[in-house]
C-alpha cells in the first residue's frame, strides 16, 4: 500500500500541487485522472520519488521516501517498476536486452535465468517474438508492451503507468489496459496509473483520484464516477461527450464564433 | 553571468561526484565500457589517421619553403615538424578535433536519453544513472587516448615522409636526420599526458551538457554545440597550464 500524505509541490513560485493527500490500495490498479496540467505527472513523479516535494510524506508500506537516503531509495526503487509515457525503452539494446537490463543489474541469477525470466515476461506481454528487435523498429503498442514486460521483470511490489495510453489507437488501449489489471491482480501489486483516457477509467480504475488544478478534487470507484455530483469531475468527464455534441448542427448555431 | 557559471561548476562537480562512485555491477560496467571503446577510441582513428597525415605532410612543406634557407641545417623541416607534432599537435590540436567529433556525439546522446526519459528510467530502477552512462565513457576515452596520440604522431610523421618520397621537397636523409636529432623522450610523455587531461575535459564537460538537458530536440543540438565550445575553451586555456607545468 502507498499513502500519500499533504505533499506540497511548486514550480517558480507556481503551486502544482496542493495538500494532497491519497491511500493507494494493494492489489488493485489506482487510477489518477484530470486534465492536462492539472499535476498527475507531477503527483506521480513525487511519489516515485524523481522529484523531492516541498511538504509531506509519502509511505510505502510504512517506509517514509520523503525522508530516505540515496542508498536506502536506491534500494527501494528495485521494488517498483516503471511505465513511461513514450516507452523510454533503451535505443542501443534489443527488446531481449531492454527487458534483461534489471536483471542484469541487480539480481543474482545466472545468464540462463535471468535470459528465461526475461523471455516468460515478453511471452506475458506477447512479444516474444519481437525479442530480437530494435526499439526503434517496434509501433507505438509493442513498446508500451515492451516497457511493460521490463517492469514486471523484477517482479516489482508497486508499478506505475505514466500515461499508458497515450499515441495508442483505442483497440491497442483495451490491450495495455488489460494487461496492466491482469499483472496487477495475478501478482498482488500496488499498480498506479496515470491517466485522462475515460475508456481506461471505466474499464480498470478500482480507486480513481481525481486532481484539479493541483488539489484532490474527488476520489471513488468507476462504479461513482458517473453519477458524481462533483462539478469539476463532470465538466471533465463529460468534456469528451460535449465535443462530439459541437457537431450537431442545431447546438452550433447557438454558439458564438470565438 | 557569474551567479550562473558558478551554479554550472557546482552542478558539474556534483554530477562528477555522482558519476565517480562504485559501479553497481563490474560486468555491467566493462560491458559498456568496451562499447564506448569502440564507439569513442576505435571509431576516432580514422579522422586521426587522416588529419595527422595531411598535417604533419604540410608542416613539413610549409617549413621548407617558407622557413629553411642556405643559413640554415638541411634537417630544420624534420625538426621543427616533429617537435610540433610532439608537442602540440597530437595533444592539443587532435583533441580539440576529437572534442567536435566525439564531445558533440556525447552531449546529443546522453541529452537524447535525457529527453526520452531513459534516464528516469534508469533512476526509477534505482541505477546511478551518472555513473552507469558517464563513467564508461571518461574511462573509455581518457583510456585510448595515448593509443590515439601515437597514432597522429606516427601518422603526421609518415605525412612529412610523404612529402620527401612523392612530391620531393626534401629528401629522405635530411627528413630523418632532423626526426632524429635531438630527440628529447620527454615531449612525447608530455603530449601523452596533457593529452589525458583533455580526453577528460571532453567526456565529463560533454556528459554534463547532455545530462542537464531540459526540453526537447531543440535543447539536444544546444546542448552538442555548447558542449564543443565548453570544451574546445577549456581545452586552450587548461593547454597553457599544462604546458608551463611540464615544461618547467
Amino acid at each position: 500500500m502507498i499513502r500519500v500524505e499533504n505533499i506540497n509541490k511548486s514550480f517558480d513560485g507556481r503551486r502544482v500541487l496542493s495538500d494532497i493527500s491519497v491511500e493507494f490500495g494493494n492489489g488493485q490498479t489506482n487510477l489518477i485522472i484530470g486534465q492536462s496540467g492539472s499535476g498527475k505527472t507531477v503527483l506521480m513523479n513525487c511519489i516515485v520519488g524523481l522529484l523531492q516535494p516541498e511538504s509531506g510524506h509519502i509511505f510505502y508500506d510504512g517506509r517514509d521516501i520523503t525522508v530516505m537516503t540515496k542508498r536506502e531509495r536506491s534500494l527501494l526503487r528495485r521494488e517498483i517498476g516503471m511505465l513511461f509515457q513514450g516507452g523510454a525503452l533503451f535505443d542501443s539494446m534489443t527488446v531481449l536486452e531492454n527487458v534483461m537490463f534489471p536483471l542484469d543489474m541487480f539480481s543474482s541469477m545466472g545468464y540462463k535465468e535471468r535470459r528465461h525470466r526475461a523471455q516468460w515476461c515478453l511471452d506475458r506481454v506477447n512479444m516474444l517474438e519481437g525479442a530480437g528487435k530494435l526499439p526503434n523498429e517496434l509501433s507505438g503498442g509493442m513498446q508500451k508492451r515492451t516497457a511493460i514486460a521490463r517492469a514486471i521483470a523484477m517482479e516489482p511490489r508497486y508499478l506505475f503507468c505514466d500515461e499508458p495510453n497515450s499515441g495508442l489507437d483505442p483497440k491497442t488501449s483495451l490491450v495495455i489496459d488489460g494487461l496492466i489489471s491482469e499483472i496487477t491482480h495475478e501478482n498482488d501489486i500496488t499498480t498506479v496509473v496515470n491517466t485522462h483516457d475515460m475508456n481506461s477509467v471505466m474499464g480498470i480504475g478500482e480507486n480513481i483520484l481525481f486532481i484539479d488544478n493541483g488539489h484532490k478534487a474527488w476520489q471513488g470507484g468507476k462504479g461513482d464516477v458517473l453519477s458524481s455530483a462533483n462539478k469539476q469531475l463532470n465538466d471533465f468527464i463529460f468534456a469528451a461527450k460535449r465535443i462530439k455534441d459541437l457537431h450537431t448542427p442545431s447546438l452550433l448555431r447557438g454558439l458564438p464564433l470565438t | 553571468m557569474i551567479k550562473k557559471g558558478l551554479q554550472a561548476l557546482g552542478e558539474y562537480l556534483i554530477l562528477m561526484g555522482r558519476t565517480f562512485q562504485r559501479p553497481e555491477r563490474m560486468r555491467m560496467f566493462f560491458k559498456k565500457y568496451y562499447q564506448e571503446l569502440m564507439n569513442l577510441g576505435i571509431n576516432s582513428v580514422g579522422i586521426v589517421l587522416l588529419i595527422s597525415l595531411f598535417i604533419g605532410a604540410v608542416i613539413c612543406i610549409q617549413i621548407k619553403l617558407n622557413i629553411q634557407s642556405i643559413w640554415m641545417p638541411a634537417w630544420t623541416s624534420g625538426y621543427t615538424t616533429r617537435e610540433i607534432m610532439l608537442l602540440e599537435f597530437s595533444s592539443a590540436i587532435m583533441c580539440l578535433i576529437l572534442a567536435g567529433k566525439v564531445g558533440s556525439n556525447i552531449a546529443s546522446e546522453i541529452g537524447t536519453m535525457r529527453i526520452t526519459q531513459q534516464i528516469d528510467a534508469l533512476e526509477i530502477m534505482g541505477v546511478n544513472s551518472a555513473s552507469h552512462i558517464i563513467l564508461p565513457k571518461i574511462a573509455a576515452l581518457v583510456s585510448f587516448i595515448p593509443v590515439l596520440v601515437t597514432f597522429s604522431v606516427a601518422a603526421g610523421i609518415v605525412g612529412a615522409y610523404c612529402t620527401a618520397w612523392l612530391a620531393h621537397i626534401i629528401t629522405p636523409t635530411d627528413l630523418t636526420l632532423g626526426l632524429q636529432h635531438s630527440f628529447t623522450p620527454w615531449y612525447f610523455w608530455m603530449g601523452v599526458i596533457k593529452s589525458l587531461f583533455f580526453a577528460f575535459i571532453i567526456a565529463s564537460v560533454s556528459s554534463y551538457y547532455g545530462y542537464n538537458v531540459k526540453g526537447g530536440s531543440i535543447e539536444v543540438g544546444k546542448a552538442s554545440t555548447s558542449a564543443v565550445v565548453s570544451c574546445s575553451v577549456l581545452i586552450l586555456f587548461s593547454d597553457i597550464f599544462l604546458t608551463q607545468l611540464l615544461s618547467t
